[in-house]
């Protein structure tokens, strides 16, 4: 985070920057199309309850699987890839 | 690692922080933990760019110095009061002498055609993203289901910027009238009423209206609006929607806690001065049966007493918390669900997510058990806490949801730091 309160990280390899205390659901929101992960059969899903209950939101970041990014603030440099 | 401490308290919400301070006032040596990354649960959740409500900010800086507080962490696993947590950064074992279980409650989704689009969410749901920083400004946003959650949700919305297009409540508009009626009863709420009045002014609220389907190809394009007229399309980016909360008893069950089976959704069964039925395992607030924010206050604050052995304050909060309980029957009487909304499913909609389990896939199956080896239903990420809700809604089958650990997905490394065999009994 820099003076301003603002955190830089990327989704999908695209630089973008957010307010301190976003969630990665919220900073993966501000790219379209809006797509989170891919369903057992490819269709696209996107966040439904925001709470940490419904899976949906679920996004690998830094490396590391299946994290819901409702539930996840956001970091400084993070790399969050969405739908593989 | 483990840490000990008098008393656990799982869930730092309204109900989770009232327990944490007033068990701490006895001297207990508290920890309050949660899954989220701030305290305050939804009701109180953090807003990125409005701050946290005066009423959250009181109640966590009373907090300060007197409670531990270990925020993403998720239980995922007990053995009797010993609780295993994950977290960022590892697994956490906490040996506590007392639990107390804030788990509060999540939002109930019936599933219609589409409804897994982009751009389809939970009201409370939406206005939780809203809060974590999600973009809305100028977005317009078509607010529908039941309850008076649809309020709050369409005012934060607002408030973010969203063009709320409409709120679309399902009950009729003789029985939303007849709650208005009864809301002198509970001055906090009529109050809260007349506030989102005005901070709604000018956005249409609908009675007697329910989306019956969505549309778009890869995201939403638009609703399809059921009422007395008949049927219209609606054009929208978002739709918030919502058919009330549904208890989060999946680690009271976990707990070896008995459980109220008797409506729709269980809860967690407790005595007058809230333990249930496993000795020295309490519980408070919506986990208890939805009653809103005061009851979940009052109850925290008794379940902490009570979790502290403090048994005398305890029960002097029972008045006060028999009359705001009150107001869960209200709210069951006069949005109850229209019965056509059971039938918005049809034979192709998917009803579990995770899955992409269609609902003509549960024809045969008679219970949660066969719908999971059957059909895979429920067995997802998500563990049943969505489908297992709405099926239950629609009349399928009892939701009886994840009670085996992990409660939620974990770590192998999470799994493999499981200092103790889980007790309980793996179905037959």
């Amino acid at each position: 985070m820099n003076a301003q309160g603002v955190v830089r990280l990327a989704v999908n390899g695209r630089p973008i920057e957010v307010p301190a205390g976003t969630s990665v659901a919220a900073a993966v929101a501000r790219i379209s199309p809006m797509r989170f992960r891919d369903s057992v059969h490819g269709m696209p899903r996107a966040p439904l309850c925001g709470m940490g209950a419904c899976f949906e939101c679920r996004v690998h970041i830094d490396g590391r699987a299946q994290l819901r990014a409702c539930m996840t603030p956001v970091r400084e440099g993070m790399q969050v890839t969405t739908h593989d | 690692m483990i840490e000990r401490c008098d008393v656990a308290v799982i869930g730092a919400g309204p109900a989770g922080l009232a327990a944490a301070h007033a068990a701490a006032s006895h001297g207990a040596r508290v920890i309050l933990l949660d899954a989220q990354p701030r305290h305050g649960g939804q009701i109180w959740r953090h807003d990125v760019a409005h701050g946290t409500p005066p009423a959250a900010q009181a109640a966590i800086q009373a907090l300060s110095g007197k409670v531990e507080w270990r925020a993403q962490h998720q239980v995922v696993a007990a053995d009797g009061r010993r609780l295993l947590a994950e977290t960022p950064d590892g697994a956490v074992e906490i040996d506590a002498g007392h639990v107390v279980i804030a788990t509060g409650a999540r939002e109930l989704q019936l599933p219609f055609l589409n409804w897994t689009l982009p751009g389809v969410a939970g009201a409370g749901g939406l206005q939780a993203l809203a809060k974590q920083g999600w973009p809305l400004a100028g977005k317009r946003v078509l607010v529908a289901g039941s309850g008076p959650l649809l309020l709050a949700a369409a005012a934060t919305l607002r408030k973010h910027g969203a063009m709320v297009v409409g709120i679309h409540e399902q009950a009729s508009a003789a029985r939303v009238a007849a709650f208005a009626a009864q809301l002198w009863r509970w001055p906090a709420r009529a109050w809260q009423a007349a506030r989102l009045r005005v901070a709604l002014a000018g956005v249409p609220y609908r009675c007697g209206s329910f989306v019956q389907a969505a549309s778009g190809d890869t995201q939403l394009r638009g609703v399809e609006l059921r009422d007395a007229d008949g049927t219209r399309q609606v054009e929208c980016d978002y739709l918030a929607i919502g058919y009330g909360l549904v208890p989060n008893v999946e680690l009271a069950a976990l707990l070896g806690c008995a459980l109220d089976r008797s409506g729709t959704h269980a809860r967690v069964h407790a005595d007058d001065l809230l333990c249930t039925s496993v000795p020295g395992v309490y519980a408070a607030g919506e986990a208890l049966g939805i009653a809103g924010l005061a009851a979940a206050r009052i109850e925290g604050s008794m379940a902490g007493h009570a979790a502290a052995d403090a048994v005398d304050a305890a029960r002097a909060l029972a008045p006060a918390r028999i009359r705001e309980r009150a107001f869960a029957g209200l709210l069951a009487r006069h949005f109850a669900l229209d019965p056509r909304l059971r039938t918005l499913a049809t034979a192709d909609t998917v009803v579990c997510r995770c899955e992409d389990v269609p609902l003509s896939a549960l024809d045969d199956c008679p219970d949660t058990r066969s719908a999971r080896l059957a059909a895979r239903c429920g067995m997802g990420a998500c563990q049943g806490r969505i489908c297992g809700a709405a099926l239950a809604e629609l009349g399928r089958f009892p939701n009886d949801g994840p009670r085996r650990p992990p409660l939620f997905p974990a770590r192998l490394a999470t799994l493999a730091a499981l200092p103790f065999r889980p007790t309980t009994e793996i179905e037959p």
